[in-house]
């Protein structure tokens, strides 16, 4: 298992990471955007799960963070799916450009 | 190289492959479907690094339900076949110069950093993690575990409340 250097697990993870963060850049989309969150929340698990196998292998935080944080993710995204299809049925639109009635 | 090594990087790229057209396919089907793969993908490097748990968890809650969550918000928000919208030339590029410039500032320091790994074998088996869930001592998780489980029911009554249609009230 040592035989990949860690950093090179670190690598896919912050990579993942900045994918997630380029979506979020550029998409106007709320659930394409939804998407994006998705993804750099699934960097920072498995950055937890890693240092937690080869740094700290005594030990089971980074196990315990990483299903709480898939747990809190499921609320996440149930919560702005909900919020997603209440703002269709008053605007017709999921574009964050649209949603300006709490702008100013 | 051994199939160990030859395993992690075509999971790898797999993942980051899959992760790249997720955010950049303008068919927003297309796009869950790739975050799908993805998310296997994940899982795959779960099996990987021998954390058998966090694999099954990842399926089952990712794969089974965000995944399945987002296409049917797709299927009642949107025209599936539509392309969306292309994204601005201008912020195209400010967010790959950012994106490119935080990763490799990120990364140095990654890879500067020189990370020890231990060579202790590391037990996670589901006896073990479910000891220490329910374990109120010393390294017990009982408390987040708990206010886990509120947090669920209340996301639950949020959804529910956010998404209810109200009824016009008839006179």
């Amino acid at each position: 298992m040592s035989e990949v250097p860690i950093s090179h697990i670190l690598f896919v993870s912050t990579a993942l990471f900045f994918i997630g963060m380029y979506g979020l850049f550029t998409r106007r989309n709320m659930i394409t955007m939804l998407m994006s969150i998705e993804l750099m929340l699934n960097s920072v698990n498995i950055n937890f799960v890693t240092f937690n196998k080869y740094l700290y292998p005594e030990k089971l935080d980074g196990i315990f963070f990483t299903i709480f944080i898939i747990t809190i993710a499921a609320a996440e995204a149930a919560v702005a799916i909900a919020i997603i299809i209440n703002l269709y049925r008053s605007h017709k639109s999921i574009d964050v450009e649209d949603a300006t009635e709490m702008k100013y | 190289m051994t199939a160990s090594q030859i395993i992690f990087y075509i999971l790898s790229a797999f993942i980051l492959g899959m992760g790249i057209l997720s955010v950049t396919s303008r068919k927003i089907f297309r796009s869950a479907i790739w975050l799908l793969f993805s998310l296997i993908g994940i899982a795959g490097l779960y099996f990987w690094m021998e954390v058998e748990f966090i694999a099954a968890v990842q399926i089952v809650v990712y794969v089974g339900g965000i995944v399945v969550l987002i296409i049917f918000s797709i299927f009642l928000t949107q025209q599936s076949g539509k392309e969306m919208q292309k994204a601005p030339l201008m912020r195209k590029i400010a967010g790959a110069l950012a994106v490119v410039f935080g990763f490799a500032f990120t990364y140095m320091l990654i890879d500067r950093y020189g990370f020890k790994p231990k060579s202790v074998v590391f037990d996670n088996s589901v006896a073990r993690i479910g000891n220490a869930m329910l374990n109120t001592e010393q390294g017990g998780f009982s408390l987040p575990f708990e206010v886990v489980s509120i947090l669920l029911l209340a996301a639950m009554i949020g959804c529910i409340v956010i998404a209810l249609k109200i009824k016009p009230t008839e006179q």
